[in-house]
């Protein structure tokens, strides 16, 4: 008891978030067991750990460092063609499905870590709506590129083209890898749930460790107040490309999971509108809230599939669910009522009810 | 040799000269003034001494070093640190967090990335370092007890104590104050004026302060310079100043 009061306020709410998740891992394994999960729900839940590890690395971005950025599913695509690049390619070599999916982890991060640092490096010089503008658009260019790219491989080493699968030039014993508009096929499907959830743990040690850091402080230092923060010595650009390049690495480790999931890996699917879709759950589990973006991305990700049975009113539900959480987190009659209603309040209560008054 | 000596420092802004022909000379130790009348350049001396302007023409140096043309980030880091007129702090920071920031580029609270994502040990020394360092520091300023408050939630007086609070957790030569006492009614200004003259005995700091008060400048400045459409009026010792009779005529009024 003594040593819970000790405790740092900011290290209990991370526990908290942590807790969440195993909690909510261990009881979707206990239900899986008992066979109560159908096998609809079952397919939903690799991408739920996609959309939550995509949505707490965003938050990075757009919460933590105040940058918004469009560009999210970009850096995924990275990661997904990467890392799937990679298993593809040691297939034979590495046949332990786990080790190799923490390699192409490994491989899809580091490369999408590449490409944020590349990208961060020009674009964040501009800020606010400019910022989001040019991330959009090397969203957009990253998935085009991916679109026309042919990668082989043959006894002689890899061919790439951006042409046609012919222009290779490969060996007749070569094999095609990355096939342009088709994408990669046959990728091991080595993501399960579990390494999902652990992904996730993995990320929100990163990103929680990160904020509450030397150089977290400093990135959130720039967020408030810019000026001020050059004019105690932090480097900006520095911290600025720390943030986006952290972020854009766990996207691409989000990718690999998802393209370890997939039979078959298209460019098309990386669009904006996975972009703005994660940004819809930054936005509605709180800006700079953690937790919010973990509980938004499961919400949002399992409700339009839960609605399937009321078909045609489905949407209207899900943009229903979209205005009520808004109103929820952000109006003022929502605020209250969340300050009135608050597990916090209402524990607290019992407990040091002496501090209340 | 004085800290700070800035020699025929100038700028322009196309064809407006905002500064002319500015000296100056402060030495260790001294609590020195700025005044003049509303946009006669003295916030742009400021940009110009801590870098946010690059001057147009003359040299700045601090403690024999040049600094002229460097940046603001680098000026820091060479040691002079600032406050603003219009209060900008961290304010989704905690007051705690907000002096944090300012020890950031302390040597012996320095460490990597990786070591705070993984929790290493010289993490949780350096930071608990930092909390011991940064409360001496609030306490200086009597903000102690609201060190784990969110900054914006600070009573206007206290915001304008954090600002001066941070700004020498950057372990600085020289201090900058613009303004420090707008806004504040006379019981607060009198408490910020000793509080001034104790960081300057504590800390042994240099201080140059922007200020419209007089009773503080006369106060606590020991000497003065009075700016006026960017070219120095007079200056000299604060009670000698006050006495010019130009000085007086543009800016205290008969």
């Amino acid at each position: 008891m003594r040593k819970m009061k000790n405790m740092n306020k900011t290290t209990k709410e991370n526990l908290i978030t942590y807790g969440m998740v195993i909690v909510a891992y261990l009881m979707v394994e206990i239900l899986l067991k008992a066979g109560m999960i159908s096998s609809l729900l079952q397919g939903l839940l690799v991408p739920l750990c996609v959309y939550v590890v995509l949505a707490v690395s965003l938050n990075l971005v757009v919460g933590i460092s105040g940058e918004l950025s469009l560009g999210h599913a970009g850096f995924m695509c990275v990661g997904a063609f990467a890392g799937a690049f990679f298993s593809n390619c040691v297939k034979d070599l590495i046949t332990v499905g786990s080790v190799r999916i923490l390699l192409a982890l490994l491989v899809g991060a580091v490369a999408a870590a590449v490409f944020g640092l590349l990208i961060g490096i020009p674009v964040l010089r501009l800020r606010g709506d400019y910022l989001a503008i040019v991330t959009l658009a090397f969203g957009e260019i990253i998935k085009n590129v991916m679109n026309v790219f042919f990668i082989g491989i043959d006894g002689s080493g890899i061919h790439i083209s951006m042409k046609d699968k012919m222009s290779l030039g490969m060996a007749a014993d070569g094999k095609v890898i990355i096939n342009g508009p088709q994408g990669i096929t046959g990728t091991p499907k080595d993501s399960s749930f579990t390494i999902g959830v652990l992904l996730i743990l993995v990320t929100l040690f990163i990103v929680l460790n990160l904020i509450h850091s030397r150089d977290g402080r400093a990135i959130r230092a720039i967020r408030d107040n810019r000026i001020a923060a050059e004019s105690v010595g932090i480097n900006i650009t520095k911290y600025k490309l720390m943030a986006f390049s952290v972020s854009a690495s766990l996207a691409g480790a989000a990718g690999v999971l998802y393209s370890h999931n997939l039979a078959s890996l298209q460019a098309s699917k990386f669009g904006f509108n996975t972009s703005i879709l994660v940004l819809v759950f930054v936005v509605l589990g709180g800006i700079g809230n953690i937790r919010g973006s973990i509980i938004a991305a499961v919400v949002l990700t399992l409700l339009p599939e839960l609605l399937r049975a009321l078909n045609d009113y489905r949407m209207l539900i899900y943009a229903i669910v979209l205005i009520a959480m808004m109103l929820f987190t952000s109006s003022p009659a929502g605020k209250a009522f969340r300050e009135r209603f608050s597990l916090k309040r209402l524990l607290g209560r019992t407990k040091e009810g002496k501090e209340e008054q | 040799m004085a800290l700070l000596e800035v020699k025929n420092l100038g700028i322009s802004f196309g064809g407006l000269r905002a500064v002319d022909d500015f000296n100056l000379k402060i030495e260790q130790g001294q609590l020195y003034g700025l005044i003049g009348p509303n946009g006669a350049g003295k916030t742009t001396v400021f940009n110009l001494l801590t870098g946010v302007y690059k001057p147009t023409d003359g040299k700045i140096y601090l403690d024999g070093e040049d600094i002229t043309g460097k940046s603001n980030i680098e000026i820091n880091k060479s040691g002079i640190a600032r406050t603003f007129q219009n209060i900008r702090l961290f304010s989704g920071l905690t007051v705690l967090d907000n002096v944090k920031v300012g020890l950031h580029n302390q040597k012996e609270y320095t460490y990597s990335a990786f070591t705070g994502i993984l929790r290493l040990p010289a993490y949780r020394r350096a930071e608990r370092e930092m909390d011991e360092r940064a409360l001496e520091i609030l306490k200086v300023f009597e903000l102690e007890k609201e060190a784990e408050h969110m900054a914006s939630n600070l009573p206007y007086g206290k915001q304008r104590k954090l600002e001066i609070a941070r700004a020498l957790a950057t372990n600085p030569k020289l201090l900058l104050l613009d303004e420090p006492a707008a806004g504040m009614n006379p019981n607060e200004t009198q408490e910020l004026m000793d509080t001034i003259s104790f960081v300057r005995d504590e800390f042994h700091m240099t201080i140059l302060l922007i200020e419209h008060d007089m009773k503080l400048v006369a106060g606590i400045c020991e000497r003065l310079t009075v700016l006026n459409f960017g070219q120095v009026l007079a200056n000299g010792d604060t009670s000698e100043v006050l006495k010019n009779p130009e000085v007086i005529t543009a800016y205290l009024g008969e």
